[in-house]
């Protein structure tokens, strides 16, 4: 049994198919891709997943239970995890308070979700900003922030959304580096991601849909090679150079 | 200093009735005190957890009425009304929240501002139940001002320390969450609809409370003085607002404020165009004055304005300017 599936997803806005008959499984402890071109319905997929929207129809599994249309904050609870593409930082609590609030899924007291927040934080090694207001954080930490918070709520699969994007190259490499921790805690990961540097070195599978439907699912190594792939990402001419 | 000052404050306030024995002075206490628990609660629903009240004045008339009520219709002494007011206003305020807490931001406000309404039309036409706009005359318990004093600062010292063990605990937090990003609160597993209907039921119920005193208190009610909109919503607000949107103490200063600045108009100026109209005995004046005493509402506004203009955190919220304004910090100039 794979820790988390879906099987036929659909989702309509209107008559636009955003995402059209999608079905992949994640194993435990992968790090899954998911790649395609700008709106090819990567985000909705995740939205999807955590009930920001309802599916159209399809199902999604987790842990073999059909976890379709559960309220978002049940999905949280079960152990599903995510962070956001456009970074939603609790701004005006410190950063600590943002890491206790998520703790507080977890346990109950004042104190156990302090020590939960505080190791998670050092985790993730932003210990130093505890007491900083979230939205006075630049871009990098705060995209860190969203991993922490979402790590707080102890997500045996983690969805990350473009948690590299816009972050300089020795963030980009620092950012890497913690993803692998977490997947070296047993955390399983399905990374959304456009920077080609970060997909390729750290998923162990990659799915890659266009215009909402599945188009190649393979090794990074598998994709690179892909005709479809390239196709949808650089045109046909060069799909056959 | 700063930690000690609340002490200070509850100390002078408990010996404030010994000091000072005029009447008129007692009763705007009480009322400060009132307003002190009705800002407490309008402040952790709107201004911890974000969701704009602008009906406060739903849950006040409730609890009033319902104090009313016992004496009228069950002949039992109207103090029960402190605690089921505050159960009662709660038993509106859980029904309400559970259909509009689907809508957000100012929608909510909205439906809030319809709640503050129709509850007022049913006080206003249940004659059989609430006698309508002959309202309610209850015989007070006490002649002195006295207890009321002490009964009244005890519910504000509860309502603010209640608020500060709420503001410290879990629902704290998620309350907080909940105000500064619903979605992102949604995916760290908080049940927003849940938790925003219990931060309204704790404001409804220390409003409600509020309500039943104030019945206890003025002895007399009816629906266009506890379901007002501009005298009870709105106050409510402008207690949150000009003391400090999401603070422990601001609901605490906003009271002070506000019945002071309420005070101020309605006696014009503290009876200063009076005594001007005395003096010259013209009638030009005298029609002045009487228009200055029913202009609070509007000297509400220009004050409101010049919170949000020159201190948008309040005045507790705000305090580290307040000091720098009135004791600018001389700091040297770096010379190169």
């Amino acid at each position: 049994m794979s820790l988390f599936e879906i099987k036929n997803l659909v989702k309509y806005f209107g008559g636009l198919a955003a995402v059209n008959n999608v079905s992949f499984k994640v194993e435990k402890g992968e790090i899954f891709g998911l790649i395609g071109p700008n709106g090819s319905g990567k985000t909705t997929m995740f939205n999807l997943i955590s009930d920001y929207y309802n599916p159209t129809s399809g199902k999604i599994y987790f842990k073999g239970e059909d976890i379709t249309g559960f309220k978002t904050h049940k999905i949280c609870r079960l152990g599903i995890g995510r962070t956001f593409q456009v970074v939603k930082p609790l701004g005006r609590m410190s950063v600590l308070d943002n890491v206790i609030a998520a703790a507080f899924s977890r346990v109950n007291t004042k104190h156990q979700a302090h020590d939960l927040a505080m190791e998670t934080l050092e985790f993730c090694e932003l210990v130093h900003r505890k007491d900083v207001l979230a939205k006075s954080l630049p871009i990098g930490e705060r995209k860190r922030l969203e991993i922490t918070r979402a790590m707080a709520t102890k997500p045996e699969l983690l969805l990350l959304d473009e948690t590299a994007a816009g972050l300089n190259p020795s963030e980009l490499d620092a950012a890497i580096e913690l993803i692998k921790r977490i997947r070296d805690k047993g955390v399983t990961i399905i990374i959304i991601e456009h920077i080609m540097k970060v997909i390729m070195t750290i998923s162990d599978r990659i799915h890659a849909i266009n215009f909402g439907q599945t188009i190649a699912e393979g090794t990074p190594q598998e994709m690179a090679n892909s005709p479809a792939v390239i196709e949808a990402y650089l045109g046909e001419e060069y799909a056959h150079s | 200093m700063r930690k000690y000052s609340p002490i200070l404050l509850l100390f002078i306030l408990i010996l404030f009735p010994i000091a000072v024995r005029d009447h008129y002075h007692q009763h705007l206490m009480i009322l400060v005190l009132m307003w002190v628990v009705i800002g407490s609660g309008w402040n952790v629903i709107a201004g911890y957890t974000g969701q704009v009240s602008f009906g406060d004045a739903a849950f006040f008339g409730t609890g009033a009425y319902t104090a009313g009520l016992f004496v009228t219709k069950l002949g039992i002494s109207a103090w029960w009304g402190m605690l089921f007011g505050g159960i009662a206003a709660m038993a509106i305020a859980f029904p309400f929240g559970w259909i509009c807490f689907r809508l957000r931001g100012a929608y909510f406000a909205l439906a809030t501002l319809a709640l503050n309404e129709v509850m007022r039309h049913i006080a206003t036409i249940w004659e059989s139940l609430t006698d309508g706009m002959v309202g309610i005359l209850v015989m007070q318990t006490f002649v002195s001002k006295v207890p009321y004093y002490y009964i009244a600062l005890g519910l504000a010292v509860i309502s603010v320390i209640g608020v500060q063990i709420i503001m410290g605990s879990k629902w704290g937090y998620y309350f907080v969450s909940i105000r500064e990003d619903q979605d992102a609160a949604e995916s760290l597993g908080i049940n927003t609809h849940y938790y925003k209907m219990l931060s309204l039921n704790v404001a409804a119920f220390l409003t409600g409370m509020a309500g039943a005193l104030f019945m206890n208190y003025m002895g007399f009610i009816d629906p266009e003085v506890v379901f007002s909109l501009h005298d009870i919503s709105i106050m409510a607000i402008l207690v949150g607002i000009v003391g400090g949107v999401g603070t422990l103490y601001g609901p605490v200063v906003g009271a002070f404020v506000m019945v002071a600045v309420h005070e101020f108009f309605r006696t014009g100026f503290f009876g200063f165009f009076k005594g001007i109209a005395a003096l010259t005995g013209s009638d030009m004046i005298t029609v002045f004055a009487k228009y200055v005493m029913q202009a609070h509402v509007l000297g509400f506004g220009i004050l409101v304005v010049l919170v949000i203009l020159l201190l948008p955190n309040g005045i507790v919220g705000d305090w580290n300017l307040i000091v720098k304004k009135i004791f600018p910090v001389k700091t040297r100039e770096v010379t190169s």
